[in-house]
């Protein structure tokens, strides 16, 4: 099949940015949507031109460095799929795809489509743990967790990390990715004690780096490639009131 | 070069205790006048810096991705193996070591692997007092599964996604000393060599991916967490970012580099898709638990695998190890499949593929309960094939996936550097030819959490180490070596990407260094990759500037030394005469096709010294003692 792609070129954080058009002919629809820009970079080296830079690693859907805006969805049009499992087959032949970096404040580009998502790794900083030191642990089995609060936990705790929560919403708000490590936590024995000190310190660090508010669009959980659910906003929103309003009972 | 393994003396059930008891502690106030580079943040790295941390030293730690959380131990899918004997089934740290050190062709160190066994369980409470959401009974106990080449239960679980949860874990034990500013962690940033000076490790020369800017960070010790080098063979289950860069540079400043040949092809991956194809996916191996392994009787039979009756299906596992059956070890496993592909029996595309089927497990459990199961493994291989698995059966072949071989390390897990230490995949310590599912999440834990953060202690009690800042002449002279390099490869000026003479290399090894090997094959592969090496720096072209953000770059530094290292994995599957686990010799086996082990002429670890780039490398061996464990074919009919 044949693809033409219009794809988002920066050379630089500071420098400005327009779309360049790229022809893919001859690809294969098993193809992931990442092999494709592969086969672009061979041409483009091929005629020593430089290479579209994009982030991706582990290209099993699990490491969350890949992520592209792919005709403005996050990770394409594939629901529950991350870009490196998003394969050609679900484009049509002769198709026109506009690829984007991750379009957020907080997210600054570093070149073409990769962007910074450090932020996300100071809000763990900020809390995002259970504050145990190595080798203080008691045996696992005297910590009883009933298995729908540990099964609710693992589809919070999925998260991987990638971003599309924040480049999917209008407001570029991080609060999925907030949500689903305060309430992995909130929903566990283990997490109780930092439970509400927790999220006020994600939630601040979240609104210093830039993220905007959640204003319940829905749309972070259409793009997550995990299918976290919004629920787990409701979660968050619930013990941070509950934090913020009754500090004395915390 | 002298290989001291420092094997603590006693009975091996007390070798560990009386080693922490000998070892020196340092004074709680003087461990933040000791800085430790930790290099790589997966399981064994982020566990061990995060450790380090808490116990006051200052820590840096390095990784290349954008974030810490993102280091490819979040790809294991199956399970963590702890002799818990929850489950009352018999398990205890004895089999547990038993079993490993059997699952390894015995061809590791007993003291290593009992040790190891004995931290299991502690690995297990740590990560579940962390907030690590391991499956549950109803009860609100933990859950078991079993896994390859173990007849009790003791593989711990979260869902298919325990890599990811326990690496989460340990980021978060790391994010939390990074909130504290106990460590400085530098994400996006690639080390490329380690300084030596005064015949120790003292610290290492790292370029910052984004910028370009290439830098020297001094410590009092340097740990390598830096993964496998399984991606020497271009398709491999690895990310692509995996590479041998950091543990071959510090081969090359003195660290032997130990057992190289054996590496782990895991046989339930899914099938290449065409030339195209940048990496494979496996799939857990748990898989094997209710899936049945088949190819027609019949050569090319191309009838869709429904139509195929029970009576014309050959379920070779379960044929050939009655009592083992679908959980036969890795290699067995792998080697099998890939045998029955090339008499002809394959199936799917290329003949490359044997099915793996659920239709009794959907029958006898209900497809509710195997999709509770196995349910994310499905999705994902119908995401990849476009096929459902629930439907028709699945396809898999296998794809290199671990290597067992690595950097050598002592009992303390330091290498023959001083001041060097390496911990997880990066070394050779504890799987011995061959590893058992579910044990490289343990190993890499030991090492971080339980392991390192004691031995590190002694050696710096002990040792001199002059106060050496990356000031020194040693970094600018490192430094220097570094920047010609990256100018040697941004001048080279060919037509061809990197990526093709990866692609080269990987077919190359794959052919003729991968799951089986002969001598006549690795004598032309050796030949073969020297002539790749020289053609790489005349033919590649990179592109761009060395001071900018530059993946061409950074994939042509670890080519460079993939196409070194090719080399001396080909070496030492020639020198190894035997088969053993992940390395089958086609001389050496048995009528019925086994492997054939040489345990008079071969229970050894083949260390190697570096002598020079196409100069041959000198071979070091540390005899195997099997005191616990009685020498014996391994037998899983």
């Amino acid at each position: 099949m044949n693809v033409t792609l219009h794809v988002w070129r920066q050379p630089g954080p500071a420098a400005k940015g327009r779309f360049v058009t790229y022809e893919a002919k001859d690809v294969s629809p098993d193809m992931s949507f990442l092999e494709l820009l592969d086969v672009v970079n061979e041409g483009l080296i091929a005629r020593h031109e430089d290479p579209i830079a994009f982030d991706h690693d582990c290209r099993e859907g699990i490491c969350g460095m890949c992520g592209l805006m792919i005709d403005g969805r996050a990770h394409g049009p594939q629901a529950a799929t991350t870009t490196c499992q998003l394969h050609l087959r679900h484009f049509a032949d002769g198709a026109e795809i506009r690829v984007e970096p991750w379009r957020a404040r907080a997210f600054p580009v570093l070149k073409d489509l990769v962007v910074d998502r450090g932020a996300f790794d100071r809000i763990i900083e900020a809390g995002g743990f259970v504050s145990v030191r190595t080798g203080s642990a008691p045996d696992a089995n005297t910590i009883l967790v009933p298995k729908p609060a540990a099964e609710l936990a693992m589809d919070a705790a999925q998260c991987i990390g990638c971003g599309a929560c924040v480049a999917a919403c209008p407001n570029a708000s991080a609060m999925l990715f907030v949500a689903a490590k305060v309430s992995h936590l909130a929903l566990l024995p283990q997490g109780q004690p930092e439970r509400y000190d927790r999220v006020v310190r994600m939630v601040e660090t979240m609104d210093a780096a830039g993220f905007g508010a959640c204003t319940n669009h829905g749309e972070c959980m259409a793009a997550c490639p995990k299918e976290i659910s919004i629920d787990f906003i409701a979660q968050l929103n619930r013990d941070y009131l509950t934090a913020s309003r009754s500090p004395s009972s915390v | 070069m002298e290989l001291r393994a420092k094997i603590p003396d006693g009975p091996i059930e007390r070798k560990w205790d009386a080693h922490r008891f000998a070892m020196k502690l340092v004074n709680p106030a003087n461990k933040r006048k000791y800085h430790v580079i930790v290099v790589g943040s997966g399981l064994a790295g982020a566990s061990a810096a995060a450790t380090l941390a808490e116990l006051g030293y200052e820590v840096s730690c390095f990784c290349f991705q954008d974030s810490p959380r993102r280091a490819h131990s979040i790809a294991a899918q199956g399970g963590i193996n702890a002799a818990k004997n929850y489950q009352n089934d018999g398990d205890s740290i004895w089999r547990l070591f038993y079993d490993t050190v059997k699952g390894g062709d015995f061809r590791s160190r007993e003291a290593n692997v009992y040790r190891l066994a004995q931290i299991s369980v502690d690995i297990i409470d740590q990560c579940t007092a962390q907030g690590v959401p391991f499956a549950r009974e109803y009860g609100g106990l933990l859950a078991n599964r079993s896994f390859g080449g173990a007849q009790v239960s003791r593989t711990f679980y979260a869902r298919g996604q325990t890599g990811q949860q326990l690496l989460l874990g340990a980021y978060q034990a790391l994010a939390r000393q990074i909130g504290l500013g106990a460590v400085k962690m530098y994400p996006r940033t690639e080390m490329l060599d380690v300084v030596v000076i005064d015949g120790k490790a003292r610290g290492i020369v790292v370029r910052d991916l984004v910028t370009g800017a290439v830098s020297s960070h001094a410590a009092h010790a340097v740990v390598l967490a830096t993964g496998g080098y399984a991606n020497v063979y271009f398709l491999s289950t690895n990310a692509k970012g995996c590479n041998v860069t950091a543990t071959w540079r510090a081969h090359k400043r003195g660290a032997a580099f130990a057992n190289p040949c054996f590496t782990q092809i895991h046989p339930t991956c899914i099938p290449a898709a065409g030339e195209h194809q940048s990496k494979l996916t496996l799939m857990s191996e748990s898989l094997r638990n209710d899936g049945r392994i088949w190819v027609p009787n019949a050569k090319g039979d191309r009838r869709p695998p429904k139509e195929i009756p029970a009576g014309e299906r050959d379920y070779y596992l379960e044929r050939l190890y009655p009592s083992y059956g679908n959980l036969a070890p890795r290699d067995i496993a792998s080697r099998r499949a890939k045998e029955m592909c090339d008499a002809g029996y394959g199936v799917g595309p290329g003949g490359h593929g044997v099915y793996l089927d659920f239709q009794d497990a959907i029958g006898r459990l209900g497809q509710v309960v195997v999709a509770e199961r196995y349910g994310n493994l499905f999705e994902m291989y119908e995401r990849i094939t476009g096929e459902n698995p629930y439907a028709v059966p699945m396809r898999i072949y296998p794809a290199p996936h671990y290597t067992m071989g690595g950097l050598w390390v002592d009992y303390n897990l330091m290498s023959t550097l001083d001041g060097l230490y390496v911990i997880g995949e990066a070394n050779f310590s504890d799987h011995g030819a061959n590893r058992l599912g579910a044990s490289a999440l343990m190993q890499g834990l030991a090492d971080g959490y339980f392991v390192l953060p004691y031995t590190i202690g002694d050696y710096l009690t002990q040792t001199k180490l002059e106060p050496v800042g990356s000031e020194h002449a040693a970094f600018r002279a490192v430094e220097r070596e570094v920047a010609t390099r990256v100018e040697h490869l941004l001048s080279a000026s060919g037509t061809r990407s990197v990526d093709s003479f990866h692609r080269e290399l990987g077919r190359l090894m794959w052919d003729q260094c991968g799951m089986a090997r002969t001598r006549e094959g690795l004598e032309a592969a050796i030949a073969k990759v020297q002539e790749l090496r020289a053609r790489y720096w005349k033919e590649v072209y990179v592109g761009g500037r060395g001071e900018e953000f530059n993946q061409s770059l950074e994939r042509a530094g670890r080519v460079a030394d993939f196409l070194e290292f090719a080399e001396l994995m080909c070496e030492d599957a020639l020198q190894r005469e035997e088969s053993c686990g992940g390395h089958f010799r086609a001389e050496f086996q048995t009528p019925d096709g086994e492997a054939k082990r040489d345990d008079s002429r071969f229970a050894y670890v083949a260390a190697w010294e570096f002598t020079g780039v196409g100069s041959a490398p000198k071979l070091h061996r540390e005899p195997l003692q099997f005191e616990h464990v009685a020498l014996a074919q391994r037998s899983y009919k």
